[in-house]
């Protein structure tokens, strides 16, 4: 490594800036808000802060929050499963941002599940209590658990190098190989069972999107997701921070924009293909002609066709600017999708005034959460070794 | 043990099933180290 | 769809993709589950209920509920379709075919008790047990209110009591379970002025349902809603006309709901007994691939220095060849060289004397 690159990884101590800055100023507005707000979802019940009710007992915070949240968050267990299971080395500085992003990302979700469920502190008792063992959400529940706790471990060597704990640090990355492959296990499982979830509402949910293959849907998409996270997330880590990045860094991103575009062009293409295949099977093409039809075609054609051919078109002609619109592009359609299954096309058999529709305080606090996320991620990428390779550390790689 | 509905059977044999995963993944670390643990690299 | 499907689907849909060999996802597909033997339901005859909302108000007082807004003699209530909530057990709804419909029917609306529930399968505490008395019972002290049994229920039964921050409970009918087991019967049956509610066993319920239809074939339709629906529900209906005009799915199916999520779950212990062999396996290639890879290129190296020794020494020794003539030559030349002098110099030894001899 060049002179230059260590000089670039020295320690760096916040410039002397003002406080208010815009970013400052803004997280400070939202964390302020959902501060208040999360003391009238403690002390007045889910009724003083949502718009949930009996018919629409899930809304935003397990559409965005669980569903999207968990999908945006496959980026950790995809990149870390190229890198070390495919042996595609030349990804390897993506690893780290990957894990951190789905580490935060699992965290969150769970901090979520907090204001959601009526009685928080009991968010154990699946696994202490009482064992529901036929509920795909106790897999769920379990799979995310393990999982949080893998992606922490995951994680913990930049930490550990940042506080000097060589020894600590030392043992944690011997376990690389087996942590990547229960993540892996963990993601297929939970992944595909967020979709399955929706299995046991065939009756209530629209029949384009119901689907036997529901799993295999969630699995697959959360693969687009997880590549277009690391493509966007890189993109804006590039732009704010590419004074903590190495020459490494530097170098493998190009490369791993285009391979990653690349892949989730491909991804993309074959999700597009058991999507037509699920109609099929259950003979669906007539909704195709009702609103709901459209608007599942808006889903299909703008936010799955559109983006795999945008992503191909990117990484051939090595378009950079294309591939970064198309993650952001890509990331929206996944979230569109969750909260079709979730609320748009779930109760489509009620009446139009019957639909849930979020309220304020609902946004407002799943703003609070992602804002967290930002906050906890510039705070960590300012200061560990996550878009550089610790100066200690180097050569290992 | 009889059961007699679907529920009762699933609660019963998805809970057995949860345990042998357990087992598995437990077992197939250590039998991935003794498969291994003489190769040269 | 068949089951079979459903299971090879959700099996599918785990694996993510290949890694499909026949008769994995076997689980209890040729068992059958009858139910409890002699377990209780509920005849509801929507034909001879008069909307007097009687039945509202026993199951308000045998639950204990809070208070209704309107009181229970209250049939303006009835001018909308209202569904149970966190303070009502059950509602009674009027289905009028027309506005100016003279003969409106009645239906009373509370859990189904299913045989199979929706509700306990997909609860992650097992909150939601089928009694054997017939009743689906509700635990309170595990419930974490993740509200997913809400999403289940195809009937669109339990409510959730929002309103409170600590202990926020599910609420649903309970068929009285406490009540049935002391003896006693249903509140709402109790109190049912017309006997538009039956309390019985569920089989011989069944008998006289079929039995009514069979005697009054003009008056009933011929189906007995909950016999199949969702694998079978403990609360039974009979209806004078079709059951969608009063406020019933009949796109239910007959499948019980432990069966949509039975494959997926069957497809579990197959990902975690598989995914880590497959997985290794990718691991062990990719990796033997990198060290081929490595052996080839150190091969390539070694190859290369030999050959570039080999071309050294071809070189040296040409240049030695090379270094020999040029020494011969220079020797030769040398030689010349001296033989010229030599000859250059008995030349110029010859002419002198040859000079040397003319002068003389
Ligand atoms: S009707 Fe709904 S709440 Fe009642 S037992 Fe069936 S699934 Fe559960
Ligand atoms: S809300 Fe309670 S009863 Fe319903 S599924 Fe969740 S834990 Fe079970
Ligand atoms: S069975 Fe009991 S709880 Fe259910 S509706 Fe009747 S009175 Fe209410």
């Amino acid at each position: 490594m060049s002179d230059e690159a260590v000089l670039n990884t020295k320690p760096i101590t916040p410039p002397a800036q003002s406080l208010y800055t815009p970013f400052n100023v803004i997280a400070g507005i939202i964390l302020i808000v959902g501060f208040i707000i999360t003391i009238r979802r403690f002390t007045g019940g889910l009724d003083a802060v949502t718009n949930l009710n009996d018919n629409y007992p899930w809304g935003i915070w397990i559409g965005f929050d669980l569903l999207a949240g968990v999908a945006l968050a496959a980026g950790g267990f995809v990149t870390s499963a190229a890198v070390y299971i495919f042996g595609m080395k030349r990804y390897h500085s993506a690893v780290r941002p990957a894990i951190l992003t789905g580490f935060l990302g699992y965290a969150l979700v769970v901090i979520a599940l907090h204001y959601d469920v009526g009685r928080p502190w009991r968010l154990p008792y699946p696994f202490i209590a009482q064992q529901g063992t036929t509920s795909i959400l106790f897999e769920v529940a379990a799979c995310v658990a393990l999982y949080l706790t893998v992606l922490f471990i995951e994680f913990s060597p930049a930490a550990m190098e940042w506080l000097g704990l060589r020894r600590a640090r030392n043992i944690v990355v011997k376990l690389t190989m087996l942590l990547t492959i229960f993540g892996v296990i963990l993601s297929t499982l939970h992944q595909s069972s967020l979709g399955a979830m929706f299995l046991m509402a065939p009756s209530k949910l629209h029949p384009l999107w119901y689907s036997s293959y529901l799993p295999v849907y969630f699995f697959i998409s959360s693969i687009i997701a997880g590549l277009s996270m690391v493509i966007f997330e890189s993109s804006l880590s590039h732009r704010y921070f590419a004074h903590k990045m190495d020459e490494a860094h530097l170098n493998e991103k190009e490369g791993i924009a285009f391979g990653f575009a690349k892949a989730a062009a491909l991804v993309l293409f074959g999700y597009f293909a058991i999507k037509v295949v699920g109609i099929a099977m259950d003979n669906n093409w007539h909704y195709l002609t009702t609103s709901y039809g459209t608007w599942f075609l808006v889903e299909m054609l703008g936010f799955v066709a559109l983006p795999c051919f945008l992503y191909a078109v990117g990484a051939r002609e090595k378009n950079l600017n294309l591939i970064k619109w198309t993650s952001a592009l890509t990331v929206f359609g996944i979230v569109l999708n969750r909260l079709n299954i979730c609320l748009i096309a779930y109760n489509y058999h009620l009446p139009a005034d019957e639909k849930y529709v979020p309220h304020w305080m609902e946004i407002a606090i799943s703003l609070f959460i992602v804002t967290l996320g930002v906050v906890a991620f510039r705070f960590i990428v300012t200061r560990m070794p996550i878009l550089y390779a610790h100066p200690d550390y180097q050569d290992e790689h | 043990m009889e059961f007699y509905t679907l529920q009762e059977f699933l609660t019963y044999t998805k809970g057995i099933a949860y345990l042998l995963i357990a087992a598995i993944l437990v077992s197939v670390t250590g039998f991935w180290l003794f498969l291994t643990d003489r190769d040269e690299d | 769809m068949s089951v079979s499907r459903r299971k090879f689907l959700g099996w599918l849909g785990a694996a993510g993709a290949g890694v499909i060999s026949g008769g994995t996802a076997k689980a209890a597909s040729n068992k059958h589950f009858k139910g409890y033997p002699d377990s209780m339901g509920v005849l509801h005859d929507t034909t001879l209920c008069v909307g007097c909302r009687s039945c509202e108000a026993a199951c308000n007082k045998v639950n204990a509920l809070p208070a209704p807004k309107q009181d229970f003699t209250d049939t303006t209530v009835l001018e909308r379709k209202r569904r149970t909530d966190s303070s009502a057990f059950t509602v009674v709804n009027r289905f009028k075919q027309s506005e100016s419909d003279k003969q409106p029917v009645f239906v009373k609306k509370q859990c189904n008790h299913c045989l199979e529930p929706a509700c306990a399968s997909v609860c992650f505490v097992g909150a939601f047990k089928k009694s054997p008395e017939g009743a689906v019972t509700y635990d309170e002290s595990v419930c974490v209110g993740c509200r997913y049994c809400m999403i289940a229920c195809p009937f669109e039964i339990p409510a959730y009591e929002y309103d409170k921050a600590l202990t926020p409970r599910v609420v649903k009918c309970t068929m009285c379970h406490p009540r049935v087991l002391e003896g006693k019967l249903p509140g709402c049956v109790e109190e049912c002025p017309t006997e538009a509610l039956l309390f019985g066993e569920r089989n011989k319920l069944i008998k006289a349902a079929r039995k009514r239809i069979a005697r009054f074939p003009e008056r009933y339709v011929d189906h007995i809603y909950g016999e199949n629906e969702m694998g079978g529900t403990s609360w039974l209906y009979l209806s004078a006309r079709s059951y969608e005009q009063i406020g019933m799915r009949e796109d239910l199916g007959v499948t019980p709901a432990p069966k949509f999520t039975e494959g997926i779950l069957s497809a579990v212990p197959i990902v975690a007994g598989l995914w880590p062999v497959l997985l290794t396996g990718i691991y062990a290639v990719s990796k033997r691939k990198d060290k081929v890879a490595q052996e080839e290129q150190s091969q390539a190296v070694a190859e290369a220095v030999t050959q570039a020794e080999s071309q050294a020494e071809v070189k040296l020794k040409k240049a030695l060849v090379l270094a020999k003539k040029e020494k011969e030559m220079a020797v030769k030349k040398e030689a010349r060289k001296a033989l010229e002098k030599a000859a250059k110099a008995q030349k110029a030894a010859e002419k002198k004397a040859q000079e040397e001899a003319t002068e003389k």
